[in-house]
C-alpha cells in the first residue's frame, strides 16, 4: 500500500521509499524514514497536493511523490 | 580558511578595539523565529543586500553582547539541510563551508531550532555541528512547547552536546540576556559531537575526506563536512555549487558509488537515518512529553491551527476565503497605494516647481525638471505599491497562509508545469509587474521562478488601464460607452494576458526551461499571530533594495527616453514644428513605420509605441502631443476631447486612422508587448544579467507582433 491510498485521518507506519530521486533526499532528510510514523492530515480541495502530520510538524507532498511511499497501515483505530 | 582572515566584506568595529570584530552566523530551519531573533538582536542595525550573483537576501547585522562589545552577525537563509536543494540553502551552506569571498567565514555559529519541533530542527544542528566550530543553540519558541505538554531539558541538551542551549521566547524577548550572556564568552567549548558514521560508509568519508584536503584545499573538518554531504544527497555538482571537485575527488566517490549500487547499499538513506538515530537518542534523553509529537498533536496551538486549515482548505470556504484575501490584497494594491502615489506626484510637482524657479530656462533646466527629476518620480511612484504588497506578502507569510494558499493552488499551477508558489507574483502583477517579479523570489527552484518571472508582465497592470479606457473610447466613438461594452473589452483584454502567461509558463516548462515537475514538498507551519514589527522591517528592505538598484536603471533610462524625446531641437526657421515629430523619437517613430505598417499602425502610433517604455499610460499623454490636444486637469474630459482627436485623425490618404480594428489591435499590442524599462531594469537585476530581460523583451513584443498582425490582416481581410 502506498501513501497515496491512505484515508483521511489514517495512520501508517513508512516502510520503504525509492533511493533516488531529488524528492526522496529531502523527504529523507525532513525525517520520513522506515520506520517513521505518519498521518495523512487532510487532501488539498483540487484532489492534489496531499498534507501529512510527521514528527510533530505537517508537511505537504504530491500525489505522484506519495504514490512512491510504501507504507503499513495502521490498524483503524477505534 | 582561516576563521581570522580580515575581509572587506565585515563592516569595520564600531569599538576603537583593535581585534577584529567576530564574526557570528545565524541559522535555523525556516519557520523558526530566525528573523524575529536577528532583529532582537541587531536593531536597526542591520545592512540588507543581495549576495552577488544569486538573488538571495543577504543581512548583515551588529549586535552587542551582554558584555557590550560588538559582533558581526550575519542572518543566513533559512535551511532544512546543507545538502542545498534552493538557492537560499546553497548561499547557507556556502558561507557556512567558508566556500564565498564575499562573505567572512563565521567564527561562531547560532543555531535556532523551533522548540516544539525540535526533531526535525536538529538534523541540520547535527549537520552544522560536523563542522567542529563553537555553536550556541538557541531554542525557541519554549512557551509553545510547554503549551503542547512538552518539557525540553535545555540543561541536559547542552550537556549532551557540549555547547551552551538557551531557551528563548524571541517574540517576547525572552531569553535573549542569556543568549547576550553566552555570546560574551571568550572561550565557547567546541561541541562533543561523536556520532557513528554507519560502518558501510565510515571508509568512503575517511577516503573523500582525505582527498578533499590534499586535492581541493579544504580544511580538515571543512572536508568531512563536504564528504558527508556528498554521500547525502545524489548529485555532486549541486552539492560543490559553484565550486567543482577535483577529479580525484569526483573519481572516488564514483567508485564507491558504483560498488554500492552493486549491492544495493542505500548510502543516503543510511547517513541520514544515522543521524535521526543520535537525534533521536537525544530527543528521548532531553524531551519528556509523549513521543513523536502526538503530545502537540492534542495541543491547543495545533488544534486552533487545525480547526483554522479546515475552514481555510474547505473545498467552499477554503476557496472564499482566499478570494476574500486575494481580493483584499489587489484592492490594497490597485486602489489604496493610488493616494499615497497622489501625494509623490504632488510632491515632486512642489519640488520641480522650486527647483524650476532656481535654474534658469535652458537646457539645463529641461534636463533637471523634465530629464532627472521625472525619473526620480518614474522610481518612487511604484514604492507604495511595493510595499503595499510586501506587508500584505509578509503578514501572510508570517501568520501561516501564504503556505495554505499555495497548497490550495497547487494543483492548478501544476497544470502549467509550475506549482503553488508562482501563484501570489503572478497574481500581484495584475496591479504592476514589479512587485510581481520580486515577490517570485519565495518561489525556490530557479527555473521555476524565472518562468514566472518571464511571464508575469502579461498579466494586465494599473498602466495598461488608461491606454485601455482610451482605446475602447475611440472604439465606439460615442460620448457614452456602453457598460457592457467596456466592461467586456476590459475582460476580453485580461482574459488574452492571463491567456498569454499560463501558456508561455506551459511552453517554456517544455522547452527552453525544462524540468522536472517542480515539488510540493512544503512545510504548513502553525498559524501564528503575525509579528508587525518584523513584516514592516522586511517591506522596509525590500522597497530599499528595490530603489537601490532598480532605481538607478530606470533613473538612467528614463533620462535617455527624455533625450530621444527632446533632441534634436527644431531648426530655428521653423518655430512651428512639432518638436516632438523632429525628436529622436519622432524619427524612430518613422523608422518604425514599415515595422508596424501590417499592424496597421503608422509614425506616430510608433511614437506612442516608443515613448511607452517609460511607462505604459505615457501613451495617452503621448497623443496629446502629437495630436496637439490641450491636457486639463479633468481626467475624463481630457480623455473625451483626446478621444474625438483621435477619431478625427486620418492618413495622408484621408482614411480614418483609428479605425475600431486598429483600436483593437492597439489593446492587444498592449496586453503582449513589453513596453516598460522599469519592468526590464527589475528582471535584469532579478536574474543577475541582460540575458532574460532581452530575451523577455523579445519574445513578448515578437508575440504582440504576430497576434497584431494576424488579427489586422484577417480583419482587413474581412472587410474591416
Amino acid at each position: 500500500m502506498t501513501l497515496a491510498q491512505l484515508t483521511v485521518g489514517a495512520s501508517a507506519t513508512l516502510k520503504a521509499y525509492p533511493q533516488a530521486g531529488p524528492a526522496f533526499t529531502r523527504l529523507r532528510e525532513m525525517g520520513l524514514l522506515p520506520g517513521t510514523r505518519i498521518t495523512l492530515v487532510r487532501i488539498a480541495p483540487l484532489g492534489d497536493p496531499l498534507e501529512i502530520q510527521v514528527r510533530g510538524y505537517r508537511l505537504s507532498l504530491r500525489k505522484t511523490e506519495a504514490a512512491l511511499v510504501e507504507i503499513t497501515p495502521e490498524p483503524a483505530t477505534p | 580558511m582561516n576563521p581570522s582572515t580580515p575581509s572587506a566584506a565585515v563592516p569595520p568595529a564600531p569599538s576603537a578595539s583593535p581585534a577584529r570584530t567576530p564574526v557570528y552566523a545565524l541559522v535555523g530551519n525556516p519557520n523558526c523565529g530566525k528573523s524575529t531573533l536577528f532583529n532582537a538582536l541587531t536593531g536597526l542595525k542591520q545592512k540588507v543586500g543581495n549576495y552577488p550573483g544569486v538573488t538571495v537576501e543577504r543581512k548583515v547585522g551588529t549586535a552587542y553582547t551582554q558584555h557590550g562589545q560588538p559582533l558581526t552577525l550575519i542572518d543566513l537563509p533559512g535551511a532544512y539541510s546543507l545538502a542545498a536543494r534552493s538557492p537560499d540553502e546553497a548561499v547557507t551552506r556556502d558561507v557556512l563551508l567558508g566556500r564565498r569571498t564575499d562573505t567572512p567565514t563565521p567564527d561562531r555559529i547560532i543555531c535556532i531550532a523551533d522548540a516544539t519541533n525540535l526533531e526535525r530542527n536538529l538534523y541540520l544542528v547535527h549537520q552544522i555541528l560536523d563542522l567542529g566550530r563553537p555553536v550556541v543553540l538557541v531554542l525557541n519558541m519554549m512557551d509553545l512547547a510547554a503549551q503542547a505538554g512538552l518539557t525540553v531539558h535545555a540543561d541536559r541538551l547542552s550537556r549532551e552536546l557540549g555547547i551552551p542551549v538557551i531557551p528563548c521566547e524571541a517574540a517576547r524577548g525572552k531569553g535573549l540576556i542569556e543568549l547576550k550572556l553566552a555570546l560574551s564568552r571568550p572561550d565557547l567549548p567546541l561541541p562533543r559531537h561523536a556520532w557513528a558514521v554507519p560502518t558501510a560508509l565510515a571508509p568512503a568519508v575517511a577516503e573523500l575526506q582525505a582527498s578533499l584536503m590534499a586535492n581541493d584545499a579544504k580544511a580538515p573538518l571543512v572536508a568531512r563536512a563536504e564528504a558527508l554531504l556528498l554521500l547525502t544527497d545524489n548529485d555532486p555538482v549541486r552539492v560543490a555549487g559553484s565550486t567543482a571537485h577535483s577529479a580525484a575527488t569526483t573519481q572516488i566517490l564514483e567508485t564507491w558509488k558504483k560498488r554500492w549500487a552493486a549491492d544495493a547499499t542505500d548510502w543516503s538513506g543510511a547517513l541520514v537515518a544515522a543521524r535521526y538515530d543520535v537525534i533521536g537518542r537525544l530527543a528521548q534523553q532531553t524531551i519528556t512529553g509523549p513521543a513523536d509529537g502526538s503530545a502537540y498533536l492534542g495541543s491547543s496551538a495545533l488544534q486552533t491551527s487545525d480547526r483554522i486549515d479546515a475552514v481555510v482548505t474547505h473545498p467552499v470556504w477554503g476557496w472564499a476565503i482566499f478570494a476574500a484575501i486575494m481580493a483584499t490584497m489587489f484592492f490594497g494594491i490597485f486602489t489604496l497605494a493610488s493616494i499615497p502615489m497622489g501625494w509623490i506626484e504632488s510632491l515632486v510637482a512642489t519640488f520641480s516647481d522650486h527647483v524650476s524657479a532656481l535654474i534658469p530656462p535652458g537646457e539645463f533646466h529641461d534636463l533637471v525638471i523634465d530629464g532627472a527629476l521625472a525619473g526620480v518620480e518614474g522610481v518612487i511612484i511604484f514604492l507604495p505599491q511595493i510595499l503595499i504588497l510586501f506587508f500584505f506578502i509578509g503578514l501572510l507569510e508570517s501568520t501561516g497562509y501564504m503556505a495554505r494558499a499555495a497548497f490550495i493552488m497547487d494543483r492548478v499551477m501544476s497544470r502549467v508545469g509550475l506549482n503553488g508558489k508562482s501563484f501570489i507574483p503572478l497574481l500581484s502583477s495584475y496591479a504592476c509587474a514589479i512587485p510581481g517579479i520580486m515577490a517570485a523570489r519565495t518561489i525556490e527552484e530557479p527555473k521555476d521562478r524565472l518562468v514566472t518571472i518571464l511571464v508575469a508582465p502579461f498579466m494586465s497592470c494599473s498602466a495598461r488601464l488608461p491606454v485601455y479606457l482610451l482605446l475602447i473610447a475611440a472604439l465606439v466613438g460615442a460620448n457614452e460607452v456602453p457598460v457592457g461594452t467596456q466592461v467586456g473589452l476590459m475582460l476580453l483584454m485580461y482574459a488574452l494576458g492571463t491567456g498569454g502567461a499560463f501558456f508561455f509558463a506551459w511552453l517554456f516548462k517544455k522547452t527552453l526551461l525544462r524540468g522536472a515537475p517542480p515539488l510540493m514538498i512544503m512545510e504548513l507551519p502553525p498559524y501564528r499571530l503575525p509579528r508587525v514589527r518584523d513584516v514592516l522591517y522586511q517591506m522596509a528592505e525590500r522597497g530599499w533594495i528595490f530603489v537601490k538598484r532598480a532605481g538607478t536603471v530606470i533613473l538612467a533610462l528614463s533620462v535617455v527616453l527624455w533625450f530621444l524625446a527632446n533632441y534634436p531641437k527644431p531648426p530655428a526657421d521653423q518655430p512651428d514644428a512639432d518638436p516632438l515629430a523632429h525628436s529622436y523619437a519622432g524619427k524612430a517613430g518613422h523608422i518604425l513605420e514599415p515595422v508596424i505598417a501590417p499592424l496597421g499602425f503608422d509614425w506616430r502610433i510608433g511614437i506612442g509605441l516608443i515613448q511607452s517604455f517609460a511607462a505604459r499610460e505615457v501613451f495617452n499623454s503621448s497623443m496629446s502631443v502629437i495630436f496637439a490636444v490641450e491636457e486639463s486637469d479633468d481626467e475624463a474630459a481630457s480623455r473625451a476631447q483626446l478621444r474625438d482627436a483621435l477619431h478625427a485623425a486620418t492618413r495622408p490618404d484621408g482614411t480614418a486612422l483609428f479605425t475600431p480594428l486598429v483600436c483593437l489591435n492597439l489593446m492587444v499590442f498592449y496586453v503582449f508587448a513589453m513596453q516598460c524599462i522599469s519592468t526590464i531594469a527589475v528582471v535584469k537585476r532579478e536574474t543577475g544579467g541582460w540575458k532574460w530581460p532581452l530575451f523577455q523583451l523579445g519574445y513578448m513584443t515578437g508575440t504582440a507582433w504576430l497576434a497584431c498582425f494576424v488579427i489586422y490582416q484577417a480583419g482587413r481581410a474581412l472587410g474591416f
